[in-house]
């Protein structure tokens, strides 16, 4: 499969009478958009608003992020099975808004929505703080159960993110970026004396609200599989989850994973990256064995050399992260896995909740549990009334002036499993 | 301004008063430094100065360890130093034992700095690198040309409430604390490095060593369930409604025991969840499903158990760390003992 992705560099964004990009600046018909959200029963009203890097805004209870993309040839479209027919993507050319991005907000449960500021000391852990952002805060109908206001909103993202990834459709595109992965058998013919690489890719689905999914699967009920690499970037994946919003991987991180992009920049070079295996977190013991045994089965198929791991969440998939890097290394498969750390506040606690000697490579994305203040800010996208129970959070985390101490759980992508981020965590 | 005072602690060896056959002194003070002090004062640059060396055998230290600690306090009290520094120590035993256990104390006591040195291999070491900044140090006296400046400057740093860098920035046993850093590669860069790294069989460093885990043997059945008084503990975070101890939904920093006498149900008006991490719906609906207070009530008029304890205990595991669930279990396991609580059910999310 090979996939050109043509990204358009967004360097503002404006509410005008079209949606379109010009120069460089994306353009957004607010009332379009309201239509569109509209059209779904399930809620109540949406407030459309913008919020650009360095401006001294907080946007919060975040629920998703979503960037703005269209396919511009080959076969199906973006959000495979979900927007669009259930068409295989991964090929042909897709158009990029680079540095737009949908942002949900919502109370949908509470506590396991995010901040995203825009300036000041937590836009440091969070790449949303770099990004044009299009915020959709959505009020749900009455009486609507919590899974159902996180599909209606969930929806709402993408169908926007869609709507207005047209955008972009017949824009020359100011970088174009080139990816291929061959059939296995020629892959392997190709580079005979390359080490055979694999990324295992792990998607939170501990259950509901905690759910991911592939071409509209929701991936609890798959048996790990096989993707193309650049399936991933034409939204095969996307989030349907309400876990700690600093390590959940939103539908951004996705369609961005680095994990993919960096193995693809050593691709032929210093090692042969010959696919995705994805796998899940489900919370039944048989689940976790069958999943784990059989990512290692695949590992085997594939006669992989080595494979990187990363997680979504923590906790509970901890466990899952640890048979799964057992399993693949009593296959003689060398393994890197990526987590993040819950230490405690004073760091001094173990950080994850299972522990094996083979998983002796591991990158973290950070300790989640730090604390860290945030200052106030002059405009709050979304509300504020919730932060005191946000999962991070802690009773008078939000002061009366409208700053907030809490854990770096709270912010989007903080300490994202799939080193979105320059941050780690070392012992002092 | 004036100079930072130190109070210094050495034994009977590096005071000059003898070997093993000394090693039973008690505790003595004297005025400015003594043996090794004479290097630290050099290397506080006229910073610091050592005020009062105290000398103690180590077998008296470590054989009459609360007496001793309470003579030391009182010598080093006397003194009001700014700062205390013990040793070095090396890879001497008793006394790198001895200089981690009184810097602890002191620290603990008298809330001031507190900095000592040895060798990583020493006891002393391991037993108190969580609590105190221990300088590395060679493993014999034949080091103390480099341990001396190195102390002294750690020291100085704690001193002037300066900003402790990474263990090997700062040149101390690493303590165990995790701290986040920014780098200068994102994670799945440094990822992918480390594969090839480890492909190529060149050395890597993880970002986390892993822990030996704690794993727990569960203990034999019980005997006869008919006369057994049952415990229910959850760290599903079953609360009385409203919360009234205000749990934490995630990172909790505290349990909650509650009475359950009263209750033959748990009903969405009396108790609902604080955990985050799970749709709380159905628990909120009908918190048994998490804590099965109806089903014990059951079992107990059945006479299939003997009694369920008065009170269940609780907390949320959402991200709670592992060493304050272990102080919760810790407190209300000899509460449970104490009421004479045969098994407990725990149950989580």
């Amino acid at each position: 499969m090979r996939l050109e992705l043509g990204k358009i560099k967004i360097k503002d964004v404006q509410f005008g009478d079209t949606t379109k990009v010009e120069n460089g600046t994306l353009y957004v018909n607010k009332q379009e958009v309201i239509n569109l959200i509209m059209e779904d029963e399930h809620i109540k009203s949406v407030d459309v608003d913008l919020a650009k890097p360095g401006e001294e805004t907080r946007i919060t209870p975040v629920k998703d992020v979503i960037e703005p993309r269209v396919k511009v040839e080959g076969p199906g479209g973006v959000f495979p099975g979900v927007i669009n027919k259930v068409t295989t993507v991964g090929t042909g050319r897709t158009h990029v808004l680079s540095g737009a991005a949908v942002v949900t907000c919502g109370k949908i449960v509470g506590f396991q929505e995010g901040i995203i500021d825009m300036s000041g000391p937590g836009a440091e852990y969070t790449p949303f703080s770099k990004t044009y952002n299009i915020c959709l805060v959505i009020e749900p109908v009455e009486g609507l159960k919590q899974h159902e206001y996180e599909t209606a909103a969930r929806m709402a993202g993408l169908k926007a993110a869609s709507f207005i990834g047209k955008a972009g459709v017949s824009v020359q595109p100011d970088e174009i970026e080139v990816f291929e992965t061959k059939p296995l058998l020629e892959s392997i013919a190709q580079y005979p004396n390359l080490p055979k690489v694999g990324y295992v890719y792990m998607l939170q689905t501990q259950g509901l609200l905690h759910d991911t999914y592939v071409y509209g699967v929701d991936a609890k009920k798959i048996v790990p599989t096989i993707l193309y690499p650049t399936e991933v970037m034409d939204g095969a994946i996307l989030s349907g989850n309400c876990v700690s919003a600093c390590d959940k991987n939103t539908t951004y991180h996705h369609q961005n994973n680095p994990i993919i992009h960096d193995l693809y920049e050593k691709h032929g070079k210093e090692l042969n990256f010959v696919g995705v295996i994805i796998t899940n977190e489900n919370v039944y013991l048989a689940d976790k064995e069958r999943s784990s045994n059989w990512t290692a089965k695949l590992c085997k198929f594939l006669g992989l050399d080595g494979a990187i791991i990363s997680q979504e969440g923590f906790g509970n998939p901890d466990t899952d992260l640890i048979m799964n890097t057992r399993k693949i290394e009593n296959e003689g498969i060398k393994t890197v896995i990526v987590t993040d750390e819950y230490a405690g506040r004073d760091g001094a606690s173990q950080s994850l909740a299972d522990a094996d000697p083979k998983a002796d490579a591991v990158v973290t994305g950070g300790n989640a549990n730090e604390v860290i203040e945030l200052p106030p800010m002059k405009k709050v996208i979304g509300m504020l009334d919730y932060t005191d129970k946000i999962a991070g959070g802690f009773d008078g985390s939000l002061k009366e002036d409208g700053s907030i101490v809490a854990e770096i759980q709270v912010i989007t992508g903080a300490t994202n499993e799939l080193g979105f981020n320059k941050i780690s965590a070392t012992s002092f | 301004m004036s100079k930072i005072r130190v109070v210094h602690y050495i034994n009977q060896f590096f005071a000059g008063i003898g070997g093993e056959e000394k090693a039973d002194i008690k505790p003595e003070v004297r005025e400015g430094a003594v043996g090794p002090g004479a290097a630290l004062n050099t290397a506080f640059g006229g910073e610091a100065e050592i005020v009062a060396t105290i000398i103690c055998g180590d077998s008296y230290y470590n054989e009459n360890i609360e007496t001793a600690k309470s003579e030391i306090l009182e010598m080093v009290k006397q003194h009001n130093p700014d700062l205390f520094i013990a040793g070095p120590a090396f890879n001497a035993g008793r006394y790198g034992v001895a200089c981690g256990s009184i810097s602890k104390t002191v620290k603990e006591e008298l809330n001031i700095p507190v900095a000592t040195a040895m060798y990583i291999e020493n006891p002393g070491a391991d037993m108190y690198k969580k609590d105190l900044y221990i300088v590395e140090t060679g493993n014999s006296a034949a080091s103390m040309r480099t341990a001396a400046p190195a102390l002294a400057k750690l020291a100085l740093k704690l001193a002037k409430g300066e900003e402790i860098k990474a263990p090997t920035v700062d040149g101390y046993i690493p303590r165990g604390v995790r701290k986040n850093i920014f780098t200068e590669d994102r994670g799945s860069k440094r990822a992918v490095d480390m594969m090839l790294k480890k492909l190529k069989g060149e050395e890597f460093v993880t970002e986390y060593p892993m822990p030996d885990f704690d794993n727990v043997t569960p203990n034999p059945a019980v005997k006869d369930m008919t006369k057994a008084k049952i415990a229910l503990v959850t760290s599903g975070g079953i609360v009385p409604k409203g919360n009234p101890n205000h749990i934490e939904s995630s990172s909790a920093s505290k349990y909650g025991k509650y009475d359950i006498a009263s209750f033959d149900n748990l009903t969405e008006s009396s108790h609902e969840t604080a955990h985050g991490g799970y749709d709380p719906v159905y628990a909120n609906a009908d918190a048994d499903r998490v804590l099965p207070v109806d089903v014990l009530r059951e079992l107990e008029k059945e006479g299939v158990i003997g009694e369920l304890h008065k009170y269940f205990y609780t907390t949320v595991g959402n991200g709670t760390s592992v060493a304050n669930s272990k102080q919760f279990a810790a407190e209300f396991s000899k509460e449970l003992v104490a009421d004479g609580v045969d098994a407990v059910i725990l149950t989580s999310t």
